[in-house]
C-alpha cells in the first residue's frame, strides 16, 4: 500500500479565490493510502517545495500528489523536488485544480467539488504509479549521412567541423547532387559550381569524412545512438585508391555511344567515365552495361592505357557494415517524368526540354559548352516559351501529376530567362504562368528585373497545347488576363516541371522506419517546432527530402539538421523517457497488432523459451519493445486484442482508476 | 421531496500535446465551461481504450468525448488517426447499445485552441445535459 501525500497549492488568490483548499485537503484525507495533507500558499516556492521534502521524510511517503497548476507547468519542478527528498521523481502526480478548475468556473461551491474529484482521480492514479527509471543506453560518436548533394556536403561538413567522424553515402559516382547539373543560382546569379565544388573539395579533403560513392544502404537496424547500417559498395571496376583520374582510359575507350546521365542524356559519355571534371572522387567508373570487356570478355583497352594499373575487371559488390550514433537522410529530388504530359509534345520533339535540360544547355561545361542551341538542329532559337507548373499544383485526383507547390520553379525559370534575355537580347522570351511565386529575400526584386529591366513576357495563362510542325513548335496558350487565344511559333519549349522526391527514399524510409507523408517526402517530427527532425529518433532530415527546397533553404536546413546530430553524438550516453510501452510475455500471443501500429518500429518478435507444466517447455512468439525507441504514444496498448500491451505511467489500471474516481 | 438539480457527468480524454495544452489556455484566457467536465489526460488520443470509455459509461458518466491533435499534426505522427478510426466504430456499437451518438464525441482541438475547448465543451455539457441521464450502460453494481 503507499503512503500518500497530499498537497494542495493556493497559488495566492489563483486558486484560492474559486476553490476552498482547507476543503480539498480535509476530503482528501480519507482518500485511499493518504497518510498526509496539507495546503499552501505557493507549492511551487522555496518553501513550499521543503514542505514537500520535509513531509516524504516524516511521513515516510512513498507517493505524492500536488494540487496546483497544469503538470505543463510545475510538474518538472515537483519532480525534482520528489527526487531531492529520495523518491523516484515518477511517484509524483498533479491535479490541476488551476487551469482546468479555478480559472474556468466562478462558483466556489462547484470548483471545491471539482477540485476534490480532480485531487481523487490524481490520489487514484499515484497509489497505482510505481517507480520508473528512464533507461540508458551509449551512443556511437559517427554520423551516417545518405545523399551527397549540397544537402548532405553541408550537413557533412558541419558535424565534422565539431569534431565527428561523417560517412556519406551517394549512389552516383560522385558527390554532388543536383546542384553540380545547374549552371547559375537565382537571386545572385554566382554560377554553382564555383561555390558548390570548393565544397566538394573540403568534404574530400576533411580527414573526419569519409565518402562512399556509387553504394547504397541496404540495411538499417539498431535504434538511436546505436543504428547498424549495412552498405553496399557498388562495384565500379576500378580501383578508387589507386585511380588518379587522369582520364586516358575514358579517352581511349571505344565504347562512346552511351547516354551521358549528367547531361541528362543530351549528350554521350564512354563505358568507362568521369561524370564531370569536378568530380568527388575524382575517379573512373566502368559502365557494366556498356563496357565491352565487362558483357564479352573482349578489349581491355583501358587496363592497356591505364599507367597506374587501376582497373580491375574482377571487382565485386563489397559490403560495408559500420555503427552510427545518428542518420541524416538527404536524398533530395528529381524532376518529375513528363511522359504523361502529352500535350506538351516532350516525347515528339527534342526541342521540348525540361529546364534542368535547359540547365544544362546554357551551362559552360555542358553538352554545347554553354551555347543555348536546340538540341534538334544546333540552331539558336529565337522564340523561347517557357511553361510553369508543368505537374505541379495539379488537381487531388490528376494522376499525371503533384498537387504541391514545386517553389523553386518560378525563381528558376524567371532567372534562365533573365539570363537568356542577356545573352541573346534579339531571343522572344515568353513564360506562362498560373501565379508568380516570389517569396524570399531579393527574389520578387528579381523576378521584376526579368519583367522590367530584361523585357521577358510574362503571360497570366497555361499552354494547351505544343505541336511540332516542321522545324517550329507551335505553341497554343491562353492569355487569362486580356481573356485571348494565343498562336505562338516557338523554336524552344522548356518545361518546369515539377519536383518529387527521389525514388530511393521509399525503400529507405521503409529501412529507417522513418514517416513519409503522401508524396513521398519524409514527414517531420514537429511541422514548425521541429523541422529538420523526423520522428524516429536519431534519424534527421536535410534538403528536399523533406519538401521542396531552394538551395539556401536546404544550407540553412542541412546546418541545423547538422547541429541536432552534434547535440546527439555529444552526449555519452542517452536518457529516454521512462514512460514507455512494454508488453508482459505470458499474456502476448504474437499477433503483431502492436507491430502494426507502431509508428517508430519499436517493437520487435523474438522467439522465447517458456516453461510449461511438467518440466516442459514451449517456445512462443512474443512482443518485445525496445525502450530506447519507444516514444510512449499507447497506441499499441490499444491495438493489443490480449491486453499484454501496457503502458509505463499511464497504464490500463491507472487510467481506469482516475475514471473510476470521476464517475464515483 | 426536492427535486435535485440535473448536472450530467463528463470525462473528457485530452492529449498531452495539443488538447490538454488547449485546455490550459482555456484556463488562463478564463473561458468558462460547465465544472461537469473533468480532464484525464494521456499521452496521445490513441492512448485511449475503448475500455475507458465503456468503464465511464458503467459507472454513470452521462457523455465522454476525446481530445486529440488535428488530423495530420499528432504528435506520435498517426496516432489520431487510429483515434478517429476505432472511435467511429466503437461510437456506432455504443449507440447500437442504447447510448446516443451525441453523448460521445471525438474532437480536434490544437494548443492554439482555448476558445474552441470552452466552446466545445459548453456545447458538449448542453447537448448531454438535454439528453438526460445515461441508464442504458449504467451498471448499478458498480455503486456502492
Amino acid at each position: 500500500m503507499q503512503r500518500v501525500g497530499v498537497f494542495v497549492c493556493w497559488c495566492g488568490s489563483n486558486i484560492a479565490g474559486t476553490v476552498d483548499v482547507a476543503a480539498v485537503a480535509e476530503a482528501l484525507k480519507n482518500e485511499p493510502g493518504v497518510v498526509f495533507s496539507t495546503d499552501y500558499q505557493y507549492m511551487c516556492s522555496q518553501a513550499g517545495q521543503d514542505i514537500i521534502k520535509n513531509a516524504i521524510a516524516e511521513h515516510n511517503l512513498t507517493g505524492i500528489v500536488v494540487c496546483s497548476c497544469s503538470p505543463r507547468m510545475h510538474e518538472a519542478t515537483f519532480r525534482k523536488t520528489a527526487a531531492a527528498a529520495g523518491l523516484n521523481p515518477y511517484m509524483v502526480e498533479i491535479a490541476n485544480i488551476r487551469e482546468q478548475c479555478s480559472w474556468v468556473h466562478k462558483d466556489m461551491t462547484t470548483g471545491t467539488e471539482k477540485a476534490i474529484i480532480l485531487g481523487k482521480a490524481a490520489v487514484a492514479k499515484v497509489n497505482l504509479n510505481t517507480p520508473l527509471t528512464p533507461g540508458e543506453s551509449p551512443v556511437t560518436k559517427r554520423a551516417l549521412v545518405i545523399g551527397g548533394g549540397i544537402a548532405g556536403i553541408q550537413t557533412a561538413l558541419d558535424i565534422a567541423d565539431a569534431g565527428f567522424p561523417v560517412d556519406i553515402v551517394e549512389t552516383k559516382p560522385t558527390i554532388g547532387g543536383k546542384m553540380a547539373q545547374l549552371d547559375k543560382t537565382f537571386p545572385t546569379l554566382d554560377c554553382a559550381a564555383c561555390i558548390l565544388t570548393p565544397k566538394m573539395v573540403d568534404v574530400a579533403q576533411n580527414e573526419k569524412i569519409r565518402i562512399f560513392s556509387y553504394s547504397e544502404v541496404e540495411e538499417v537496424g539498431g535504434f538511436v545512438g546505436n543504428f547498424d547500417v549495412k552498405i553496399k559498395k557498388k562495384a565500379r571496376y576500378v580501383k578508387e585508391d589507386i585511380c588518379t583520374g587522369c582520364g586516358a582510359c575514358v579517352d581511349k575507350c571505344p565504347m562512346k555511344k552511351n547516354p551521358n546521365e549528367f547531361n541528362l542524356g543530351m549528350d554521350n559519355r564512354p563505358a568507362i567515365y568521369i561524370p564531370f571534371a569536378q568530380a568527388v572522387p575524382k575517379v573512373a567508373t566502368i559502365d557494366p552495361n556498356a563496357c565491352n570487356m565487362l558483357k564479352n570478355g573482349k578489349c581491355g583497352l583501358c587496363a592497356r592505357v591505364c599507367a597506374a594499373g587501376a582497373i580491375d575487371y574482377t571487382q565485386k559488390d563489397e559490403i560495408i557494415e559500420e555503427k552510427y550514433g545518428a542518420i541524416v537522410v538527404a536524398t533530395g529530388f528529381n524532376p518529375i517524368s513528363m511522359e504523361k504530359f502529352d500535350e506538351f509534345a516532350y516525347n515528339q520533339s527534342k526541342d521540348v526540354i525540361t529546364s534542368l535540360e535547359f540547365e544544362r544547355l546554357t551551362n559552360a561545361a555542358g553538352p554545347t559548352a554553354g551555347h543555348l542551341e536546340r538540341p534538334s538542329d544546333g540552331k539558336s532559337p529565337k522564340t523561347i516559351v517557357f511553361v510553369q507548373c508543368v505537374g505541379s499544383r495539379c488537381d487531388a485526383c490528376s494522376e499525371k501529376g503533384k498537387e504541391y507547390c514545386s517553389k523553386i520553379c518560378c525563381m528558376y525559370t524567371a532567372k534562365h530567362a533573365m539570363l537568356t534575355r542577356d545573352k541573346y537580347p534579339d531571343t522572344d522570351v515568353y513564360v506562362f504562368y498560373i501565379d508568380v511565386r516570389t517569396p524570399g529575400k531579393n527574389f520578387d526584386e528579381f523576378y521584376r528585373r526579368a519583367v522590367e529591366e530584361f523585357g521577358v513576357k510574362y503571360i497570366k495563362g497555361m499552354v494547351g497545347k505544343v505541336t511540332p510542325e516542321g522545324d517550329k513548335l507551335k505553341v497554343q496558350a491562353s492569355d487569362l488576363l486580356s481573356n485571348k487565344q494565343l498562336h505562338i511559333d516557338a523554336d524552344l519549349v522548356v518545361l518546369a516541371a515539377a519536383i518529387e522526391p527521389d525514388k530511393s527514399a521509399r525503400p529507405l524510409a521503409t529501412m529507417l522506419t522513418a514517416s513519409m507523408d503522401t508524396n513521398d517526402f519524409f514527414t517531420e517530427a514537429h511541422p514548425k517546432l521541429r523541422p529538420v527532425e523526423s520522428p524516429t529518433a536519431g534519424v534527421f532530415l536535410s534538403g528536399a527530402c523533406q519538401g521542396p527546397k531552394d538551395i539556401p533553404e536546404t544550407v540553412s536546413q542541412a546546418g541545423a539538421a547538422a547541429s541536432k546530430v552534434i547535440g546527439l553524438l555529444a552526449k555519452d550516453k542517452l536518457t529516454g523517457n521512462p514512460c514507455v510501452a512494454h508488453s508482459n510475455e505470458l499474456m502476448c500471443n504474437g499477433c503483431s497488432s502492436c507491430e502494426r501500429v507502431c509508428p517508430y518500429g519499436a517493437i520487435t518478435y523474438e522467439d522465447k523459451e517458456f516453461r510449461m507444466p511438467n518440466r516442459t517447455t514451449k517456445i512462443r512468439r512474443v512482443a518485445s519493445v525496445n525502450p530506447a525507441v519507444c516514444q510512449g504514444c499507447g497506441a499499441c496498448t490499444v491495438a493489443c486484442p490480449s491486453g499484454a500491451m501496457d503502458l509505463k505511467g499511464f497504464a490500463n489500471s491507472q487510467i481506469i482508476a482516475e475514471v473510476d474516481a470521476i464517475c464515483k | 421531496m426536492q427535486v435535485k438539480e440535473y448536472k450530467p457527468l463528463i470525462v473528457a480524454f485530452c492529449c498531452n500535446w495539443c488538447s490538454y495544452a488547449g485546455a490550459d489556455l482555456a484556463g488562463n484566457n478564463r473561458l468558462n465551461y460547465p465544472a461537469d467536465v473533468k480532464i484525464i489526460r494521456v499521452p496521445c488520443s490513441c492512448r485511449v481504450n475503448p475500455m475507458f470509455i465503456l468503464r465511464a459509461f458503467q459507472r454513470g458518466a452521462d457523455g465522454v468525448i476525446i481530445c486529440g491533435c488535428h488530423p495530420g499534426d499528432c504528435h506520435y505522427t498517426s496516432g489520431n488517426y487510429y483515434t478517429r478510426r476505432r472511435m467511429a466504430a466503437l461510437f456506432s456499437m455504443l449507440d447500437f447499445l442504447g447510448i446516443e451518438k451525441e453523448r460521445t464525441r471525438v474532437e480536434w482541438v490544437s494548443a492554439a485552441e482555448g476558445a474552441k475547448f470552452a466552446a466545445t465543451m459548453n456545447e458538449f455539457a448542453q447537448t448531454v445535459a438535454s439528453l438526460g441521464e445515461n441508464k442504458r450502460l449504467e451498471d448499478l453494481r458498480c455503486k456502492k
